[in-house]
């Protein structure tokens, strides 16, 4: 890598000023998606139907309500920080930039709250 | 990426897209943003649409099995099924790309062309098992 100064490159800083966080934080929250869909689509196919008390039932175990809440907080994370270069790569203009990768995070961080706790409802009772 | 000061909208521009001849490469590439692209806005949405029907109780739950089994309700499922398995495998492959491996012409080409047909493979194959066909 030629960019940046000597001491820039040993903070490992870059010209992106953040280094390698934002892309190491991709390929984390890809493995941790690799593992956990595959999971949910295994655990699919093995439902013996897809009816409600099936699946509730199921779901509300305490290790298919982690896994599923852990799903939430790395798929959303992964699919932050995807579409954060994407809105990098296609919005040009400063301002609007900013207000896109803003929206991204406020609606990232609800979505993510919201399947948290749909998971802890199905796992912890109510509205049966 | 603009230069300050220069004020000029006549600097030339490097070449973009429409110069170079298509290649499997490339083409592997927007796929894994167009998929990756679909499963944050569609298969998240859809992932909380579950989640929240489960969450309401049967009733609900009822009505999104409902829209699920409607000819919409499909295309949206096997999309979201297509989109997963396809970021998946240029996934993979991305990761054997991050170290340093596969970059050789022969050996890019022939993962660029395999990639997308082994997601087509695995949403096949794991309709195939939700079906029980």
């Amino acid at each position: 890598m030629g960019n940046g100064t000597s001491i820039g490159r040993v903070r490992a800083l870059g010209s992106a000023h953040s280094g390698t966080h934002h892309w190491l934080l991709q390929r984390f929250t890809a493995i941790g998606n690799l593992v956990l869909v595959v999971w949910l689509c295994i655990s699919l196919i093995l439902l013996p139907n897809l009816a409600y008390e099936a699946v509730h039932e199921w779901l509300a175990r305490p290790v298919p309500a982690t896994a599923m809440a852990l799903l939430v907080i790395s798929t959303f994370w992964h699919a932050r920080l995807g579409l954060q270069v994407v809105v990098e790569d296609y919005v040009h203009e400063p301002a609007n930039k900013f207000a896109c990768v803003a929206v991204l995070n406020l609606v990232a961080i609800a979505g993510a709250g919201f399947g948290l706790f749909c998971v802890v409802r199905i796992a912890l009772g109510g509205a049966l | 990426m603009a230069q300050a000061g220069t004020g000029g909208r006549n600097r030339p521009l490097s070449p973009h897209l429409q110069i170079w001849r298509w290649g499997p490469a490339m083409a592997v590439s927007i796929l894994h943003r167009v998929s990756g692209s679909g499963l944050a806005v569609v298969g998240l949405g859809l992932l909380l649409c579950w989640l929240g029907a489960l969450a309401g109780g049967a009733e609900t739950y009822t009505a999104f099995t409902r829209q699920a089994q409607t000819w919409w309700g499909l295309i949206i499922l096997a999309g979201v099924s297509w989109s997963f398995f396809n970021h998946m495998a240029s996934g993979i492959r991305h990761f054997v790309l991050d170290i340093g491996a596969g970059f050789e012409l022969v050996a890019n080409a022939r993962w660029s062309l395999l990639t997308p047909l082994i997601g087509i493979l695995l949403t096949v194959a794991f309709w195939a098992a939700m079906l029980k066909l």
